[in-house]
């Protein structure tokens, strides 16, 4: 329908100012719905780095085993088993699962660690702390501790510990000094401080402390296993499926981090919504744009349809004729307003280089295709309504003879 | 004599009830091939209600209706599309041409909507007869800047375009001054002379049917002389 095509492009070109109008306001709305999806993408992906991004993605905790007992058939007890007390429930064979989930396609790190209860004594000053032993080495696996020393290293060995600002000032601890960690099993270690960190999160600037795994073997009276096993991916959005596999694997209890994350899901789903909500609405726009001019072209070719059909165009032709010039519409306001809105986009900073105040906008978020392909089948429905009332032209009274 | 059309016993009535007009009462007319007929009655005794009626742009209330043998009152929408665009050329007095495009591209519109684009073959064909029409100037002139006369005749080339039997052409001088009006005639009855084709022109002007072999006179719904 070559020739449709060239009847379609004139009836646009023809009146140009109005044409331009029209597909400045396709264009429009395409920006607007490029500018959501970058705007809703970036703010999602900043709210999850900025959350999620230092906290283990699956992690493995090691359970208490229940209380049970062996009752015989006269009733007494043959053996129980009691919840421990002193004792930290622990993943004895950790050592053999590690490499398998290492081997999960999606994970970038696992980081074996003994975590537990203790006392923090400098002096006559105490305070309760929530000690974690990492690999030495592997320090920032999960938790990026590197970025956020402000004193001394990360750096964990034996008769090291790490700890956070707060409780730094707290105790008047100072790079270099000494103090007795006690742990909640009643062993005690004597640790010199070799590093000072920031987080900006209270409770783990404020109460955490980090020593080497052999150290916290020792402090915990653990031999072998750990208490826990944390797990980084390279895509958060994996977490779940991730999880379930690497339980079908090693059988462990691999938890997720969006389980307790509930709040967080429904705020970026409710986020989500409202894009989809405007993005919608900027769809719409376009269709009641689109659908109007055309119908108003119809009515004001009204004379030259009832000729075109007198010499033998058929209705499907009419048809053809406008519907063309609705999909073009659509398809130039949609490149332009996608050109548009990667223009506004580019002054934004990375989605790597967020910043806070500013709006994080993620040009690589801005469905620009999709936002294109949506405009022209829009803007094609659009025009399905005028064209079927130009085919519908009575030449007779259209002619007005 | 050889027919090209026949109608018989055509009736057409407007509205219902008191608004009820009924504008031809059992009309019948046979035109012959290569014909040069004029159609003449006053205003409002239903001359253009007739040519719409043979040129398939309406259907009558009731009668018959046969042009090269294929019964027109039963066919549907598409075939009357079909054999309106292959054997009716039209001249109409207002809104005769598309003003978005250029004399040339008007005088193609028929063969290229069939063929689905403009062919060098259907240009050069339009292009004769727009020389034919005298508006060798013209070719390429956008449609809207033509004068009155230029536009009626740009609008005959189209209606020969796609060498049909049969032009029917509803007051196409109705708006031109006496020079251009005489001009386009002449032209007609030149192209009836060579090409045989049958033409059927109405008119409220005698001198203008005058220069018609034949003489049609419709009054009250009928053919009266
Ligand atoms: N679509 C229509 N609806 C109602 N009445 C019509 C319609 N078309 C024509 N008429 C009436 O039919 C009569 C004949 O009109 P027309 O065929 O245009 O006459 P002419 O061309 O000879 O002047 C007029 O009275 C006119 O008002
Ligand atoms: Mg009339």
């Amino acid at each position: 329908m070559l020739y449709g095509l060239k009847i379609a492009t004139r009836y646009l070109t023809a009146s140009k100012a109005q044409t331009a109008l029209l597909v400045l306001g396709v264009a429009v709305g395409v920006f607007i719905f490029i500018f959501m999806s970058a705007l809703i993408g970036g703010l999602a992906e900043f709210i999850l780095s900025r959350t999620v991004g230092d906290i283990s993605h699956i992690t493995i905790q090691a359970e208490d085993p229940d209380p049970a007992v062996l009752i015989d058939d006269d009733g007494h007890v043959l053996a129980a088993i009691e919840r421990g007390r002193a004792r930290t429930a622990t993943l004895p064979d950790a050592a053999t699962y590690l490499p398998l989930i290492k081997s999960v396609p999606g994970v970038v790190a696992v980081s074996p660690q003994i975590g537990g209860a203790g006392f923090l004594a400098r002096g006559a000053q105490v305070a309760q702390v929530s000690v974690t032993g990492l690999e030495p080495g592997r320090e920032s696996a999960i938790l990026n501790l590197r970025g956020y020393i402000v004193e001394g290293s990360e750096r964990l060995g034996s008769g090291i510990v790490v700890l956070g600002e707060t409780l730094a000032d707290d105790l008047s601890l100072r790079l270099g000094q000494t103090l007795r960690l006690q742990s909640s099993t009643g062993a005690s270690a004597v640790l010199t401080v070799g590093g000072i960190y920031d987080t900006g999160n209270g409770m783990i600037d404020g109460s955490s402390v980090y020593v080497s795994l052999p150290t916290a073997r020792t402090l915990f009276a653990l031999p072998q296993g750990v208490t826990r096993i944390e797990i980084k991916l390279s895509d958060l959005n994996a977490a779940d499926t991730t999880a379930l596999r690497i339980a079908a694997l090693t059988g462990l209890d691999a938890v997720p981090w969006t389980d307790g994350a509930e709040q967080l899901m429904e705020a970026l789903d409710a986020q989500a919504q409202t894009g989809y909500f405007l993005k919608t609405f900027a769809l719409i726009t376009i269709v009641i744009g689109v659908a109007s001019a055309l119908l108003l072209s119809t009515y004001r070719r009204r004379p030259e349809i009832g000729i075109m059909r007198a010499m033998g165009a058929g209705r499907g032709f009419v048809i053809f004729v406008f519907v063309t010039q609705g999909a073009l519409v659509g398809l130039l306001g949609g490149l332009s307003g996608a050109a548009l809105g990667y223009l506004a986009l580019l002054p934004f900073p990375s989605r790597d280089a967020f910043e806070a105040g500013t709006l994080p906008m993620d040009i690589t978020q801005g469905s620009y295709g999709l936002a294109i392909t949506l405009t022209v089948i829009g803007a094609i429905l659009a025009s399905i309504l005028p064209a079927r009332s130009a085919a519908r032209v009575d030449p007779v009274t259209a002619i007005g003879q | 004599m050889t027919a090209l059309l026949e109608v018989s016993d055509l009736f057409k009535t407007f509205g219902s009830g008191e608004a009820e007009t009924r504008v031809l009462r059992g009309l019948s007319l046979t035109l012959a091939v290569g014909e040069m007929a004029a159609l003449l009655g006053p205003s409002g005794s239903g001359k253009s209600t007739l040519l719409t009626i043979l040129g398939t742009l309406m259907k009558p209330t009731s009668g018959c209706y046969t042009m090269l043998g294929q019964d027109l009152v039963t066919a549907d929408d598409r075939a009357l599309t079909e054999f309106r665009n292959r054997h009716i050329g039209f001249v109409f007095q207002f809104h005769n041409l598309l003003p978005d495009f250029t004399a040339l591209e008007n005088v193609v519109f028929p063969t290229a909507v069939r063929e689905g684009r403009e062919t060098e073959q259907a240009r050069e064909r339009g292009r004769e007869l727009l020389v034919r029409m005298g508006l060798e100037a013209r070719v390429d002139f956008p449609s809207a800047n033509l004068s009155g006369g230029q536009k009626q005749r740009v609008a005959v080339a189209r209606a020969l375009m796609n060498r049909p039997e049969l032009v029917l052409a509803d007051e196409p001088t109705g708006n031109l001054d006496r020079d251009s009006a005489m001009q386009v005639m002449d032209l007609i009855a030149e192209i009836n002379r060579d090409e045989g084709t049958t033409f059927l022109i109405s008119t409220h002007d005698e001198k203008i049917a005058s220069l018609c072999a034949r003489q049609i006179v419709v009054g009250d719904g009928l053919v009266t002389g």
